[in-house]
This record gives structure tokens, C-alpha cells and sequence, in this order.
């Protein structure tokens, strides 16, 4: 479905991503590791269009997005979830309004059917209470769960998850796993999991890529992962203190 | 919209300080073009910009009613003394509407919104930017710069006319409450003074240009806070940033505007 090729982003002499290259299969939960600043998050703002790359193609459906016009973009954005990493909501904005506005902005739907769809979404991230708090009033796990609720409301094919357990205790934390997996199966999504969280991914990868110096150093499951004799891969999941 | 990066640090060196004056202005520039092309392309956003327009009237409303007031019991009484040396307090009515209604209302007025509006839409729309609710916004396919943008600039240069009017009205009931300390007038007398002083000609230059201040006001704000960075210190750049800079550009623009005003119709001046 996801096709990278020859990806490069630069911040004036700050190589962020260099001739990264990486696929993604329908349906697949793929997670992206990498230390902080190794660029997780340019490389999901690239795929958006948020940020344009310096050079290279990343294909969906066999259509490269950089390509796209303004309007095409906008459509192909129409299909895609995005949970930022402090969730992004409208401050201004209920929870309900939160939810209602890409419904009321970029679909036809009545008014009864916003208000299903709301109801069932937020019935879906266990936060029904919560429908008129505004986001002041909500915890950070609130916060990510509302957040991934207003992503999956227009039932994206594809979605992506900028660090979504940082900053929240473990047992927060794997709840939202349990739950990203959850609605990946529920509505079959197909899944880009930026995180530094190794029991997040535990729980949520089918495959795993590892981002270091700008460019892919290991792709496989999380198990070949973690019992790689790479000593970059032991330091990053080791809990101990490597030389290098 | 590809605007120039401004990084800011905390001892900027000269090149620095000059690269920023420069990058200023040209994305203030970029700025304005993308408004233009955005304002005239549907859909209209009408909903937003009605509720902008009561938010921005309502949050600034009290404000301006003591500064208008002020305004007018102040002029009246620093200029009767004057007057009275010359054997002119008749002259107090026209003295005190001309002033407020080509100069002092609306300069004072936009200084007054530019404080209040100016660094409330820089500090909002910067705290979004970097909360990435601009990019949320984006993400979802929704235009933020139509969204945020061009319906607070349409709305600020649609109100402040408005409180610009309300403005000189309470400052004439000032100035009238004021004269009644130092002589006897009836207001029927100080209205009647009033309204025969006024031209058409007076009235016109001083509320076109608030269309342009109300503007000011604004893109400013809105350039200030869309382009924001550097986290909350960014948001408090922002709101600082965007009065000093509107501010100052409502003063330029209005002697700008009040030469040629006198150019033009020389018997206004």
C-alpha cells in the first residue's frame, strides 16, 4: 500500500532523513523506533504532506503524494487518521465539537448521523462520559484517547501515531495500546506507530523498522529486534548503560 | 505559502537582527498575498467571521467605552482653558468632535484594539501552532489558514469601524459631561454645536482609515501567531510581537494616510 523510496529531508545542514527507503503492507501495523531527533516524526509529516522531502517518492496505491495537487492531497487526507503526540485537540472546541468537525467540514452527513457516530466512536475509546468536557478538563490518557477518537471517526484506511503513549504511566499506556490494537482489527486500518515505547510496540507491531543516523538500520519483527546482536539495537532496548 | 524562517535567539547578532527586520516584511508581504487569494475564494467561512466579529466586539467593548470616554472629558478640559484666554469656549463643541472624529477616535481606538485583539489572536493561533492544532487542522484536510486566518482578519477589519463610531459617540457625551464642570451649557446647544462643525468630508477620511487599522490589526495578529516557533516561548514572542508591530504600523499608515488626505482634499486639511 506504502511504497518509500530514496527518502531525504534536511533542516539546513541537519540530515534528518537520507535516502530512506521502507514499504508498509495493507493492513499491517508497522512501528518506527529510533532515539529523539532521529526523525520518526518528519518522516510521518513527509507521508502527510505537512513537510516536503528534499528529494525521493512515497507511493500510495501506487500514486506518489508529493506529486499530488492541492486538491488530491486533501482527498487522499480525507482517508487518513493522525494522532499527534499531545493529541492536537481544538482547545476551543467540546470533545463533541472536536469530533463533529472533520464529520461536518469534509462529509455530507445529517446531524443524526454525526451524533451516532460520535456517540459510537467515543463508546469504542471508553470515554462517553466525557462528551461536552472540554479538552482543559480531560487527563493526558483523555487527551490521547479523545485524540484517537476524532482520528478514527471518519473510519480512515490508513492511520498513523505520532509517539502515542509518551508521557503516560505504564498502565495508561497499555491501555492505549490494547486499544490502537483493538481498532486496528476493528477497522482493519492500516497502521504507522512512531514510539520509543518497547511494550507498546510489543503489543501493537506485526513488523518493526529501527531509524538511526538518518537512515534505516534494521527492519523485522520486534522479536528479531530485541535479540539482535547489533550492539546499537541492545543499547537502545537494554536497560543497561553501553560504552559506545 | 513558503515563508522565510525567522529563528530567534537570545543574543541575536547584528546580521541576525537585521536577517529578521528583512524576513519580517517579506513574509508579512507572502502573508498578505495568500489572504487576498484565500478572502476571494469560497467557500466563505460567514458563520466564522459573524462569531469573530461579536467575540472581538464584546471582549473589546468595555475598553474602548472608558478610553472613549476619557478621551472626550480630557480634550475638553485641557482645551477650554485655551479657549477661555481667547474668548472662544463657544468653539469647545467643534473643537472637541473635530479631533475625536478625524484623528483621536479612530488612532485611539486601533491602538486600543491593536493591545487587546491583536495580541489575543498572535497568543491563540500561536499556542495552536505549536500544539499542533494547526497541523491536526491540515491533517484533516481542512484549510487552516481559511479557517483561522482570513475569518479573524475579515472580522477585525469589519469591527473596529463599528466601535470606532461607538468610540467618538461616548467621547462627545465626555467631553459635553466635562464642559458642564467649567460653564453652563445645555446639551441640546453642545449637540447643535456639534453637528453643525461636522462636514461630510470630516466624517469620511477618519472611518476609511479604520477599515485600514481594523486590517492592521489582524494580518498581524495572525502573522505573528500562524508562523510562531520555539514552544511557549514562542506563544509570548507572539502576543508581544504582533501589538508592537501593529501599533506601529496603524501610527505609520495613519500619517501616511493623513498626507494624503490633505493632498487630496486640501480644504479637509
Amino acid at each position: 500500500m506504502i511504497k518509500i523510496e530514496n527518502l531525504s529531508k534536511s533542516f539546513g545542514d541537519l540530515h534528518v532523513l537520507n535516502n530512506v527507503a521502507m514499504h508498509v503492507n495493507v493492513g499491517e501495523n508497522l512501528v518506527v523506533f529510533g532515539k529523539s531527533g532521529t526523525g520518526k516524526s518528519v518522516l510521518l509529516k513527509c507521508l502527510v504532506g505537512l513537510l516536503r522531502p528534499d528529494k525521493g517518492s512515497i507511493f500510495v496505491n501506487d500514486e506518489n503524494v508529493i506529486e499530488y495537487s492541492k486538491k488530491k492531497l486533501n482527498n487522499f487526507r480525507k482517508n487518513l487518521g493522525f494522532l499527534f503526540q499531545g493529541a492536537a485537540l481544538y482547545d476551543s472546541m467540546s470533545v463533541r465539537e472536536n469530533l463533529e468537525f472533520p464529520l461536518k467540514r469534509n462529509f455530507d452527513f445529517t446531524q443524526n448521523e454525526i451524533d451516532l457516530k460520535v456517540e459510537n466512536t467515543l463508546e469504542l475509546v471508553g470515554l462517553s462520559e466525557a462528551v461536552d468536557k472540554m479538552p482543559s478538563e480531560l487527563s493526558g490518557g483523555m487527551r490521547k484517547r479523545i485524540g484517537l477518537a476524532r482520528s478514527i471517526i471518519t473510519e480512515p484506511a490508513l492511520m498513523l501515531y505520532d509517539e502515542p503513549t509518551t508521557g503516560l504511566d505504564p498502565i495508561t499506556a497499555k491501555e492505549i495500546s490494547v486499544l490502537i490494537l483493538n481498532l486496528q482489527k476493528k477497522l482493519k486500518m492500516t497502521s504507522i506507530v512512531v514510539t520509543h515505547d518497547l511494550l507498546c510496540a510489543e503489543i501493537i507491531a506485526d513488523r518493526a523498522i529501527m531509524l538511526n543516523d538518518a537512515k534505516i538500520v534494521f527492519e523485522g519483527t520486534i522479536e528479531e529486534m530485541t535479540n539482535s546482536q547489533d550492539r546499537f539495537l541492545q543499547n537502545f532496548f537494554s536497560h543497561e548503560v553501553f560504552n559506545e | 505559502m513558503n515563508l522565510p524562517q525567522i529563528k530567534y535567539s537570545k543574543n541575536p547578532s547584528r546580521s541576525e537582527k537585521l536577517y529578521t527586520f528583512f524576513a519580517n516584511i517579506s513574509g508579512l508581504t507572502l502573508f498578505n498575498v495568500e489572504f487576498l487569494k484565500q478572502s476571494i475564494a469560497p467557500p466563505y467561512e460567514i458563520s466564522q467571521v459573524k462569531k469573530h466579529m461579536i467575540e472581538l466586539g464584546v471582549k473589546t467593548f468595555p475598553i474602548v467605552s472608558i478610553m472613549g470616554f476619557i478621551l472626550g472629558f480630557v480634550l475638553a478640559l485641557q482645551s477650554y482653558p485655551v479657549l477661555e484666554r481667547f474668548g472662544a469656549t463657544d468653539y469647545l463643541p467643534p473643537t472637541v468632535s473635530l479631533s475625536v472624529i478625524r484623528e483621536l477616535g479612530p488612532v485611539l481606538t486601533a491602538i486600543i484594539f491593536a493591545g487587546r485583539v491583536s495580541s489575543g489572536i498572535g497568543a491563540e493561533l500561536s499556542s495552536m501552532r505549536v500544539t499542533e492544532q494547526i497541523d491536526a487542522m491540515e491533517v484533516s484536510a481542512i484549510n487552516p489558514f481559511k479557517y483561522l486566518v482570513v475569518t479573524r482578519v475579515i472580522a477585525t477589519t469589519m469591527i473596529l469601524p463599528i466601535l470606532t463610531i461607538y468610540v467618538i459617540f461616548i467621547a462627545l457625551i465626555g467631553g459635553f459631561i466635562a464642559i458642564t464642570f467649567s460653564e453652563s451649557m445645555s446639551f441640546i446647544y453642545y449637540n447643535n454645536s456639534v453637528i453643525s462643525a461636522i462636514t461630510f468630508g470630516d466624517f469620511i477620511p477618519g472611518m476609511a482609515k479604520t477599515f485600514l487599522f481594523g486590517y492592521i490589526v489582524g494580518i498581524v495578529g495572525a502573522y505573528k501567531g500562524y508562523t510562531a516557533n520555539g514552544g511557549t516561548e514562542g506563544v509570548g514572542r507572539a502576543s508581544t510581537t504582533a501589538v508592537v508591530m501593529s501599533s506601529l504600523l496603524i501610527l505609520i499608515s495613519d500619517m501616511v494616510l493623513v498626507k494624503i488626505t490633505v493632498w487630496l482634499w486640501p480644504s479637509i486639511g
